[in-house]
């Protein structure tokens, strides 16, 4: 094997490997930021696959009024504490109690709010 | 130059097929870009490859296929926070035929009312009524109508076929874009 064939089969290593390495949040997580950091606790993750096993679209974005679009509920522990939003599960009974900080605020610092992941697209432009 | 030996090829083949493999992989919870891997509570949080392993896999989105995953009865998402309401199925096809060049495109209400209600969508996404909402991909991609979900958490809009699935030519008399219609089995 000369030089270049092994030049060659590196090169095919690369490109058939690095990109089924990277890293990449999984479709329609959501991440919160809009006060948690300065706040002084890590971001949010949402992960819409764990709940939607669980729970129909229509309950959480109808029935308990979360708005299809990260960042624009004006979420606040003090609300989710008084049974808004997450805290209409998240309160000890249905769900973990808030309580758990971190299983929640479970982000990297310097996440921007928004929608992620996502094989071939990464989600609608604005929401 | 010599040619790529058998040998390289073969590597090259296993290289290739634990990519893929390795693609069609859920992400560890640590390693996802998102979550903060020295978070020692990612350990009780359920990773994805636990819960979307055994259900029915799809190309897209994350390699679920939600609709099907529901009607096959692998999973059982509450209609409402008891768990008691019976979801409301629609079974009604809706046919937009203002989509030239690409093939038109059918609407069907079953698999979407068997995630959602009606309230959902109508009438702040889309109007009910026959050619009340102006939808073009440019809107769709923004985040309007079905792009508020397709593209965020459902089945991703680069799967152009699976909405533009129907031939002009199958449908002998073109109904006006919105119209109901019934679908030939």
């Amino acid at each position: 094997m000369n030089a270049i064939s092994r030049f060659k089969r590196l090169l095919l290593l690369a490109v058939v490997v690095i990109p089924g390495t990277l890293s990449r949040a999984e479709y329609a997580d959501v991440v919160i930021n809009n006060r948690s950091e300065q706040e002084g606790v890590s971001p949010v993750i949402y992960p819409h696959w764990f709940h939607r096993i669980r729970y129909q679209c229509s309950v959480c974005h109808v029935d308990l009024g979360i708005q299809m679009k990260a960042g624009g509920n004006g979420m606040t522990m003090e609300r989710i504490i008084n049974g808004e939003f997450c805290g209409a599960c998240h309160n000890g009974t249905i769900a973990w109690s808030v309580e758990n900080c971190d299983l929640c605020h479970s982000g990297l610092r310097g996440l921007e709010t928004g929608i992620r992941g996502g094989h071939k697209t990464g989600g609608p432009g604005i929401y | 130059m010599k040619p790529l030996s058998a040998t390289g090829i073969t590597i090259g083949t296993v290289f290739i097929t634990v990519s893929s493999l390795s693609a069609d992989k859920w992400q560890l919870l640590k390693e996802d870009g998102l979550h903060d891997p020295s978070n020692p509570s990612l350990e009780i949080l359920q990773e994805p490859t636990e819960a979307l392993g055994a259900l029915q896999p799809d190309s897209a989105g994350n390699k679920v296929n939600w609709v099907t995953a529901l009607q096959a009865g692998e999973i059982h998402p509450r209609g409402n926070l008891d768990g008691d309401k019976v979801s409301e199925i629609l079974e009604l096809d809706i046919v937009m035929t203002a989509t030239t060049p690409l093939r038109h495109v059918i609407f069907p209400h079953k698999p979407h009312t068997e995630w959602m209600t009606c309230s959902t969508c109508h009438e702040e996404l889309f109007v009910s009524k026959i050619g009340a909402n102006p939808i073009n991909m440019g809107r769709i991609l923004a985040g309007e109508y079905c792009g508020r979900c397709h593209g965020a958490v459902s089945f991703p809009l680069t799967e152009c076929d699976r909405c533009h699935s129907v031939k002009p030519e199958n449908i002998t008399t073109a109904p006006p874009s919105g119209a109901a219609i019934e679908r030939e089995q």
